[in-house]
């Protein structure tokens, strides 16, 4: 018994594994910062697909309401914006509706903010497979906030629903929805490669991420506009801008609700930081990696 | 001679010990402790930590040609683990290198990544990919994984729902049917029930057959006859003997230090032991009281154990054994208060706790005494060699003659010629 794989696939593979000569590995003990190794992650692209797929399948088991938490959780906290916001304090928003006007930016808002915090614990909650097994361990962080999309498909769905509901007509600028959940998607993993290594050595991490998410939170535009920041002094503006979220925020708002919230030219600067910061945490968790089994 | 497959050159690795965490008994101290911590803590940010480093692995090296089937040997903490992580690329090596020629597979856990709310058919997939399986590959064997876990009907359900034998079966299976040039294979016959263990060893001999490169770490010594052509022995993390199997294995056995004389304090404060802090077995005086004997344990006779155990202060221990191995390391006796619902109580300081085995079962040989204290999710104390005992055959009555090939177990038995065709008794008996 046992079907044997064909010698050629076999020799295919341990080609593919070749560091120098085919099919050799070599292993040394690795010094300082080291390469990405992207071409190994895509030779596990099918791990990832299966990592991204049990994220996917789990993420909701055993709840009564399953998958519709992914729209629950914007969809009320955009309730209670439109409440204690829209309502109460009568912040003004761009000439939408208020409640549009919030979830349409609570919609990027929320895959960000799961993507990061996900990632950031993801590490260290694989305990099991770095300890038996391997693989690229990029895997594991970009597995989680890739699974995060089917959340946020579910939430978008909502959205459109909502603009059925309202009238309002998605501008020709929908095209640039792309880019921007591009952005906040580098962005989320970004940040969360750095958390997710540095969580294995110090668990501070842990509680440290919400925080980082609350405050994030009231640092972007989704509870308000950021035309209400206006009048603030410029260098403020500019270190405002800085951040990511608010293109992706107000650059959702421009290409679904024609706000007149077009992403200016600090989005490219924004777009640079973000990458930035998604590099430099891919070769901090390479530099870090080699110790993960063992701290873990 | 074939092709090297594995070569190692002066592996090492070295671990550092973690700062020995100290108990706090009130609120206060913990909360000074705490501050104390972070006080600490954020310095070693800023300065290089002068913790103590011990190495787990120093100086390996050998060589491996395809086909041959290595098996590694040695005490709990020998290095064994630490050597089978290196060489599957989950930890690095401090020092020493080693080049692997071909596609790796990694065995060091039934179930790799099983989530328990999937179904077993996810499962499969799931695990399939983590163990490094193509997708098509999984496809193609599928149906041979179920069949081999004998878990047809139950396919689609969660795997929470497994008995703990269903679930060894499902991740064994799935391991199974990888197919690399080389396997890494860390000890997981040690699970699961008898039948399952003789598949486990079939399925890893075809393996071996298939002319694939195997490489076994176990505590089975009976197993690592069967499968391996060479074996390695460590201790304390280096080569402690390296050849042919034979030889490894009988040096092995003998590096002990032989039999312990009944009623002699047997010191075990310097044991190699596991576990944490707390609590710790000092000596053991064993006997079995009979003049006849010379206080010698006996076939059928009985068994006292008499252990020292220091405790640091007032501790309900739940489970507190005596286990009895062959040399081999097969298991056969244990004896856990945890069975008798009866947890034992220490006192600071010193204690003395008696085990009365009533009747021993073991044919007359060589056994070796493991000591254990803890509960069902910790381990205060493991010294899986404690001492070696040397049961004595008492009894000689008839012909004064036992078989040359006596089994591990004696049992009660008689004999006795009927007339007649053997079925028609079989037949009769059944109900």
């Amino acid at each position: 018994m046992g079907v044997r794989i064909s010698a050629s696939a076999a020799a295919d593979r341990s080609r593919a594994q070749s560091q120098g000569e085919p099919g050799i590995t070599y292993i040394r003990p690795s010094r300082g910062w080291r390469a990405l190794d992207l071409r190994e992650l895509w030779r596990y692209r099918e791990l990832l697909y299966f990592l991204v797929w049990r994220d996917v399948k789990v993420r909701y088991k055993q709840t009564v309401l399953g998958a519709s938490w992914a729209i629950i959780q914007p969809f009320f906290t955009m309730v209670v914006f439109s409440l204690f916001f829209g309502r109460l304090a009568g912040v003004p928003s761009d000439g939408v509706p208020y409640p549009i006007f919030s979830y349409a930016a609570l919609v990027p808002w929320t895959f960000f903010a799961t993507g990061l915090t996900h990632s950031a614990n993801s590490v260290v909650g694989s305990q099991q497979l770095l300890t038996k097994v391997y693989f690229p361990r990029l895997a594991i962080p970009l597995a989680t906030v890739l699974a995060g999309m089917v959340d946020f498909a579910l939430a978008f769905a909502v959205l459109l629903g909502m603009m059925l509901y309202y009238g309002i007509l998605p501008t020709a600028n929908v095209v640039w929805l792309v880019p921007l959940v591009v952005l906040s998607l580098i962005t989320a993993l970004g940040v969360g490669l750095w958390f997710a290594a540095l969580n294995v050595l110090y668990r501070d991490v842990r509680y440290v991420v919400p925080f980082l998410v609350q405050v994030w939170l009231f640092a972007t535009p989704v509870a308000y506009g950021a035309s209400l920041l206006d009048n603030l002094d410029v260098h403020w503006r500019v270190l405002y801008s800085l951040n990511p979220m608010v293109g992706v925020v107000e650059g959702f708002r421009w290409a679904l609700l024609g706000t007149d919230t077009a992403p200016g030219p600090m989005v490219l600067v924004s777009s640079l930081a973000a990458v930035l910061i998604l590099v430099g945490g891919a070769f901090y968790f390479r530099r870090m990696e080699r110790i993960f089994a063992d701290v873990v | 001679m074939s092709e090297i497959v594995i070569r190692a050159e002066g592996l090492g690795k070295q671990y550092r010990i973690g700062e020995a965490q100290a108990r706090n008994d009130t609120l206060r101290d913990a909360l000074a402790a705490s501050v104390g911590r972070a006080w600490r803590g954020l310095r070693r940010l800023s300065r290089p930590s002068r913790r103590e480093r011990f190495w787990a692995l120093r100086d390996v090296s050998f060589e491996l040609a395809r086909g041959e089937v290595l098996g590694i040997i040695g005490h709990n903490g020998a290095g064994k683990s630490t050597l089978l992580k290196i060489l599957s690329r989950i930890t690095e090596p401090t020092s020493g290198e080693v080049m692997i020629r071909g596609r790796v597979g990694s065995l060091l856990e039934v179930g790799t990544g099983f989530h328990s709310e999937l179904t077993g058919r996810e499962n499969i997939y799931l695990n399939g990919a983590i163990l490094g399986m193509t997708r098509a590959e999984i496809d193609r064997k599928f149906d041979e994984i179920v069949a081999f876990a004998g878990i047809d009907r139950f396919v689609d359900t969660p795997v929470k729902h497994y008995s703990s034998g269903m679930y060894l079966r499902l991740g064994f299976s799935v391991a199974a049917h990888l197919e690399p040039e080389i396997l890494l294979v860390d000890e997981i016959l040690a699970v699961g029930d008898a039948e399952f263990q003789k598949k486990c060893l079939g399925r890893m001999n075809e393996v071996a057959r298939e002319g694939r490169t195997v490489i076994f770490v176990s505590h089975n010594l009976d197993a690592i006859q069967r499968l391996c052509t060479r074996c390695m022995m460590l201790d304390g993390g280096q080569v402690a003997a390296y050849g042919p199997t034979a030889d490894v294995v009988a040096a092995y056995l003998s590096r002990g230090r032989g039999p312990v004389d009944a009623g002699e304090r047997v010191d075990l404060s310097s044991a190699n032991r596991q576990g944490g802090s707390g609590v710790r077995f000092l000596s053991a005086v064993f006997g079995s009281g009979s003049a006849e004997a010379a206080n010698r344990p006996y076939t059928g006779g009985p068994l006292e154990v008499a252990l020292e155990i220091q405790a640091d202060s007032e501790r309900v221990v739940e489970s507190l054994a005596i286990s009895i191995r062959t040399l081999g390391g097969t298991l056969l006796v244990n004896a856990d208060v945890i069975e008798l619902g009866q947890p034992v109580h220490l006192e600071p300081g010193a204690n003395t706790v008696v085990f009365r085995i009533d009747a021993l079962h073991l044919n007359p040989g060589r056994y070796m005494v493991s000591l254990w204290a803890g509960s069902t999710v910790s381990t205060l104390d493991y010294i899986e060699e404690a001492f070696e005992i040397e049961v004595v055959g008492l009894r000689r009555e008839a012909l004064g003659m036992t078989p040359a090939e006596n089994g591990l177990v004696p049992c009660a038995f008689s004999v006795e010629t009927v007339p007649g065709p053997a079925q028609r008794m079989a037949r009769e008996a059944l109900p």
